[in-house]
């Protein structure tokens, strides 16, 4: 984990309303594990306040790169980079996909992300075992939402129809799984929690592993505050923090 | 310049601590700050048993703050002292443990087991905590409470206890003339402001509790007053909290009376903040010829005197 003042290197609307920042640090890309995030302070102002997280969307070199839309100030802020701008990072931080996607057990390993919840999944397939076979399930408002970038093959849902599956991500998924049989699936998903929330109890009915990242409010994102809890199902403990337990957990283990 | 002093009995090497529950146990970030330069640590309220927290959401932003309604989550006082302890030990800069309880019985408890252990210099007390017995009201906002609290723990420590004040009252200083009265060393001030955020869309509260703790910069200016307010109201040292990002805001608060100061919620900003504080009044003391940082202590030049300005609110 490091604190550092990277130059910006590019910012690129890379789907409708969708940005993706790139920055220079060696360290950072060094270190960096699919399903991590940084957490980035988007200008030496007292307002926004507070750092803002951002998952690791692909490494490449010393670049870094983060994906995003314009929410609120903190991301009217970033858009507006230029490069050579300086941004001050702390990352990488949180317990990402690694563990999940480096232990055995499963052949296929199934994506599943809502919205700008791809974030994580390029860097994730970049660093894949090759002998893996991979099956990818985007959902997206509308088709020019979509963001391609490090997919092949892509299963696309859409809200409005104009693009692949009319509707949910998961019930895209559920009719794949109804109509094919996929060697020993293992599921890495990010998105919004009532996303989630569905396509965990289909994985849950269906008996295959879930691994999802999430998203919780936090202060400092690196276990200072205790403002990020998830309450876990039979843990150890009744709460744990997103920002340094997770932010990926085995679906089955918490409550969304 | 010689930068170590006493305040209230404690040594430290410079008058920049962290807050209680913004730098967790001392031990979450030592890859970003060598927590031997700061003057001290305080940590996260300790209670005896293990106590959960809130459940989420427990942060929302709010313009140039945050409000936060944790809950006290905390490992418990015994887990504490197996696990963290050990590396405390370790630290150069002094080590204060900071109690929350709902009974005083409790941090009678605390303390006491707590006392014996060598790597604590000496202890802050949260007495912005539900009084249980009471129906759940802060022991901070009843002073004879405040007073019963600082006698019973008096009495069971001769290491510099320091009461931590709650600013949600009408007149703090009567706050800490009670603390005063009773034996405590220094007192801390300020906690929390209560706040409350409301997301128009959804109509729900930002915090799972409704209402939390205001803190950050948007509180700096009140916390000012407190210290100042509570400056001239006692003899024993004032530490300041609140909104302090910068060697700026923590000179402002010498000047209004502190005799050190700890920063809380920057920590999650920028987690070295408390070393670069101290680094900068340093600095700020040797350009402006000032021999001892003590000479800023209370050196407000104050034109009213505050029953004057009390009447003017
Ligand atoms: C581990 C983690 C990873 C994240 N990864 C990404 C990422 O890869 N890309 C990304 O764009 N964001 C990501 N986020 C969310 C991100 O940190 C910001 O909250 C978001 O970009 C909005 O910031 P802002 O300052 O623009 O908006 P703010 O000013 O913080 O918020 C403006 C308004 O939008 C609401 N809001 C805040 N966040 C969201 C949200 N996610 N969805 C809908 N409404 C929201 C707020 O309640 C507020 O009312 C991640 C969060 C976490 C915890
Ligand atoms: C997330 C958070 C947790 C806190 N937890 C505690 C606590 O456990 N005990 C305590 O005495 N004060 C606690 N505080 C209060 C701070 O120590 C400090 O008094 C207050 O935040 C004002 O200072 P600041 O504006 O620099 O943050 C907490 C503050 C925050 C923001
Ligand atoms: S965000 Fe502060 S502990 Fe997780």
């Amino acid at each position: 984990m490091v604190q550092t003042h990277a130059p910006v290197h590019s910012v690129e609307e890379i789907a409708s309303g969708i940005f993706r920042l790139v920055f220079r640090s060696h360290e950072l890309a060094a270190t960096a594990q699919p399903g991590q995030f940084v957490n980035v302070k988007v200008n030496d102002s007292l307002f926004p306040l507070l750092r803002r997280p951002f998952s690791i969307f692909f490494v490449e070199g010393d670049l870094v790169s983060i994906l995003f839309n314009v929410i609120g100030e903190g991301t009217r802020i970033l858009v507006g980079k230029k490069p050579g701008d300086v941004i001050d990072v702390i990352g990488p931080l949180g317990n990402g996909f690694s563990a999940a996607m480096n232990s055995g057990g499963y052949k296929t390993a199934v994506i599943v992300a809502g919205g700008l919840g791809i974030a994580p999944f390029p860097f994730f397939l970049s660093k894949l075992e090759k002998n893996k076979n991979v099956l990818s399930f985007i959902g997206a408002r509308t088709a020019n939402q979509i963001v391609r970038f490090g997919f092949n093959r892509i299963h696309i849902a859409t809200d409005d129809g104009s693009e692949g599956f009319s509707g949910n991500v998961v019930d895209l998924l559920a009719e794949h799984f109804s109509d094919h049989r996929y060697e020993l699936p293992r599921i890495f998903s990010c998105g919004p929690t009532r996303m989630l929330k569905r396509l965990s109890e289909f994985t849950q009915k269906k008996n295959i592993a879930c691994y999802a990242s999430l998203e919780c409010a936090m202060a400092c994102g690196i276990g200072l505050c205790q403002g990020c809890p998830v309450e876990t199902i039979n843990g150890k403990k009744k709460y744990a923090l997103v920002c340094r337990e997770g932010p990926v957990f085995e679906t089955g283990a918490v409550f969304l | 310049m010689h930068e170590s002093f006493t305040v209230a009995g404690l040594t430290l090497q410079n008058r920049v601590l962290v807050a209680s529950g913004t730098f967790g146990y001392g031990d979450e970030v030592p890859q970003l700050v060598d927590v031997n330069k700061l003057g001290g640590i305080v940590t996260k309220s300790l209670s005896m048993k293990p106590r959960d927290g809130n459940p989420a959401p427990r942060i929302a932003e709010t313009p140039s703050g945050m409000l936060n309604s944790i809950g006290l989550a905390n490992i418990g006082v015994k887990k504490f002292i197996e696990e963290k302890i050990p590396k405390l030990s370790t630290f150069s800069c002094a080590v204060i443990a900071n109690i929350a309880a709902s009974s005083v019985e409790e941090y009678c408890g605390v303390l006491e087991k707590l006392d014996p252990f060598e790597a604590i210099a000496g202890f802050e007390i949260n007495v912005s905590c539900p009084n249980v017995k009471e129906g759940g009201l802060s022991f901070g906002t009843d002073k004879e409470k405040v007073a019963l609290i600082t006698k019973e723990l008096r009495r069971r420590t001769k290491k510099p206890l320091m009461i931590k004040l709650t600013p949600n009252v009408t007149h703090i200083s009567e706050f800490a003339l009670a603390a005063e009265s009773e034996g405590a060393d220094a007192v801390s001030v300020i906690n929390t402001i209560i706040g409350m955020a409301i997301d128009i869309r959804t109509r729900k509260t930002k915090l799972s509790t409704v209402t939390g703790g205001l803190s950050g910069p948007a509180i700096k200016p009140i916390a000012l007053a407190k210290v100042y307010e509570v400056y001239r109201a006692v003899k024993i040292p004032v530490i300041g909290i609140g909104g302090i990002t910068s060697w700026e805001d923590a000179v402002e608060f010498l000047l209004a009376g502190a005799s050190a100061v700890q920063v809380g919620t920057y920590n999650f900003v920028v987690p070295s903040a408390g070393v670069t504080i101290a680094e900068g009044i340093k600095s700020f003391c040797e350009q402006q010829s000032i021999s001892d940082v003590g000479k800023l202590v209370g050196a407000v030049e104050a034109k009213r005197d505050l029953s004057v300005i009390e009447s003017w609110l």
